[in-house]
């Protein structure tokens, strides 16, 4: 196990990040056209507003106990670290919460913040399908109008995800333009609420775009890592040793990690999407292989060519197939406080088969990343160590890419 | 003075509105964009804006996005548009060139190695979309001391206190973002940008100048009344990519297109 690089820079102070423009330290900020500063100015200002307020927190926690079922559980992997050896394997479990995975923390968050500005019409991107799952789900409880912008590459790649939104009320733009995925779902949700910004809200599903997102997505996911930290505490009398999780704009990683950033004894590792692997440049992984630069409203580690034009990326989950990341994973790799490491197509698809054999617990291409990485991990640390993997989602919206894997037409 | 500034005192003193032409470079071909740009001159135009090829122009509506694809597919690139500049300027030291664009192609060069060429070029002025002042400190230092105006947006939604800053900021001209909405967009209030333009002018004597939503001689017409001058962009694209999609590729025709454009529009705006 790689050393804890958080023990040389005690200074740090996390709870003092972003500063008041959105940075956090050279990244973040807000990279917009003219039109939308008014609308993240109000923005940020009704969230200073409610961030503290008690009555919105309790209403943010009653939805998330009662309609997304939380807290999550941690659950001890038992027989899945014993087959892998090494540290014990506990996962925590977001592939239980309503609709299927963490996406839905957030939207929560960010419907409540909707519905006091005012705003009737609800806009998201969505690589995946579950962050507009997610985002519709929110949308039809509250009776407001909703439109998901999706890269028609993605539509093909998560047919049940369109289809469920469709169910739930929302319209589902398909998005033609440049790599036709996630990256350019979200500058056609920008088009739209540079359009309709007096009416419409944006529900951003990671912790990117312009200040105040990156603040108030990791905000609402930190919920994963506070309870697992007190489950921690209660259930095994100790912190864990690590954490990992999968990154693709990364907030269901800075949702497990910023509760922890201050245990010092709490080793972190973010896993981008290795896609064909490091060295084919055909990835998702910008804090392995990528450089700073200015897209989607922040400052933040990108995939880019020499003239900065951003490029395509590969991954086979499409949660994670995205060429930017959220700028405060781009710090926290700066001053070394979390490891960001890659896993390719190949393992995460094994590793997705493994955990489903031996736990019965079918996790979202996403997050078998982490759950590839934390076996890897796990054999080269103690058995009296402990690992916590989030499990951002499960995997039934996978299948239909797994069952074509396999050449099996279900 | 700068050329930006001669144009407009030399506008001012004909009685004349400013117009500016806004194409994209590469579109759809390296070798249109020379020919185009001196034709949008010869027809009529005072100021060019040539806009920088980006894999993810989120401020543009679909006419003008897909004239970035169209550059992106050959290769275009900022070096492209420096480059076209410096050609530009072997046969036209008049014509202000002002370079609109994203901050990632500019940060990826680097704001010392980009003013530099720039100011090689011969190019006025540069407008970033995505860097409001708050991110531009940096780059703005740069650009004065390179005698190089940065050119700021203002939008329908800027606050009295917001356009404030970016006045103070800015130079040039300020540019007035007509609508909430992409480039292109058609929904043009009249009212609501004499209001704004009244509001902006009482704050600075930088030139106003209204774009988006501007696609023939009446609007022109409507906005030059309540300004120093407007933008066109969007039709001027819609043309090149009609005769893009037929597949031409001699660049006098892509020249002799817009220029019909540019003449119905500077004859609204000088009647
Ligand atoms: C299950 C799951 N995990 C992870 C992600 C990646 O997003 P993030 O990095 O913001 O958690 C997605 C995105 O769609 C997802 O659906």
């Amino acid at each position: 196990m790689s050393s804890n690089p958080s023990s040389n820079n005690k200074a740090v102070d996390y709870s003092q990040v972003p500063d008041a423009r959105g940075h956090f330290g050279p990244y973040g900020g807000r990279f917009v056209s003219e039109t939308l500063i008014y609308a993240l100015d109000e923005l940020e200002a009704l969230y200073r507003k409610l961030k503290d307020d008690p009555e919105f927190q309790a209403q943010f926690d009653y939805d998330l106990a009662q309609y997304v079922g939380r807290p999550s559980p941690l659950y001890f992997a038992e027989r899945w670290t014993k087959e892998t050896g090494g540290a014990q394997l506990y996962l925590k479990r977001e592939d239980l919460n309503h609709t299927g995975a963490h996406k839905i923390n957030n939207t929560i968050g960010q419907a409540l913040l909707a519905k006091h500005t005012g705003k009737k019409r609800i806009i998201a991107e969505t690589g995946a399908g579950q962050h507009g799952v997610a985002t519709a789900t929110v949308a039809a409880r509250l009776g407001l109008e909703c439109h998901v912008f999706m890269g028609e590459e993605d539509i093909h790649r998560q047919s049940l995800n369109v289809y469920r939104m469709k169910l739930l009320g929302a319209e589902v733009i398909p998005v033609t333009s440049g790599s036709k995925t996630l990256k350019d779902a979200m500058n056609e949700a920008m088009r739209d609420w540079v359009t309709n910004v007096d009416n419409t809200f944006y529900i951003i599903g990671t912790c990117a775009g312009p200040h105040p997102y990156p603040e108030l997505v990791r905000d609402f996911q930190s919920v994963i890592g506070r309870e697992a930290r007190r489950q921690s505490l209660a259930q095994v009398g100790k912190l864990p040793d690590a954490l990992v999780a999968c990154v693709g704009g990364g907030s269901n990683a800075i949702g497990l990690f910023h509760p922890f950033l201050e245990d010092e004894s709490v080793a972190m590792y973010g896993v981008e999407a290795g896609g064909y692997g490091l060295e084919t440049g055909k990835h998702a992984a910008p804090l392995n292989d990528g450089i700073p630069g200015v897209l989607h409203g922040n400052r933040t580690y990108l995939m880019e060519d020499e003239n900065g034009q951003i490029i395509e990326t590969h991954s086979i989950s499409a949660g994670l197939d995205y060429p930017g990341v959220g700028p405060e994973h781009s710090w926290l790799k700066d001053i070394g406080r979390v490891n960001y490491v890659a896993i390719n197509d190949d393992e995460a698809m094994a590793a997705f088969r493994n955990l489903t054999k031996v736990e019965g617990i079918m996790p979202a291409l996403e997050s078998s990343h982490a759950v590839a990485y934390a076996e890897k991990l796990a054999r080269e640390m103690d058995p009296d160590q402990m690992i916590i993997v989030n499990l951002s989602g499960r995997g039934d919206k996978d299948i239909l890419t797994v069952a074509e894997i396999d050449g099996i037409t279900v | 003075m700068s050329r930006i500034k001669q144009r407009f005192e030399s506008l001012r003193q004909q009685g004349r509105k400013a117009l500016v032409s806004y194409v994209v470079m590469g579109d759809p071909a390296k070798d249109v964009t020379l020919p185009v740009m001196h034709a949008l001159v010869a027809s009529g135009t005072d100021i060019i804006e040539l806009g920088i090829p980006f894999s993810d122009p989120n401020a543009e509506g679909p006419v003008i996005q897909k004239a970035h694809e169209r550059a992106l597919a050959h290769g275009s690139s900022l070096r492209d548009a420096l480059a076209q500049v410096k050609q530009f300027r072997e046969t036209d030291s008049d014509t202000p060139v002002l370079l609109m664009g994203y901050t990632n192609p500019i940060e990826r060069m680097g704001y010392d190695s980009f003013i530099e060429k720039a100011v090689d070029a011969g190019v006025d002025a540069v407008l970033t979309v995505d860097l409001p002042p708050e991110e531009a400190e940096e780059f703005s230092e740069h650009l004065k001391q390179a005698n190089m105006e940065n050119i700021f947006l203002l939008a329908p939604t800027s606050s009295p206190s917001r356009q404030k800053k970016v006045t103070d900021m800015a130079g040039g001209f300020i540019y007035y973002v007509s609508l909430k909405g992409v480039t292109g967009a058609g929904n043009l209030d009249v009212n609501s940008v004499n209001e704004n333009v009244t509001s902006i002018r009482s704050l600075t004597d930088l030139p106003v100048c209204v774009g988006f939503g501007i696609k023939d001689g009446a609007s022109a017409r409507a906005v030059a009344d309540l300004s120093d001058g407007v933008v066109v962009g969007s039709v001027l694209v819609n043309q090149i990519a009609a005769l893009a999609e037929q597949g031409e590729t001699n660049p006098a025709i892509y020249a002799a297109a817009v220029s019909v454009i540019i003449a119905e529009i500077r004859e609204a705006l000088d009647k």
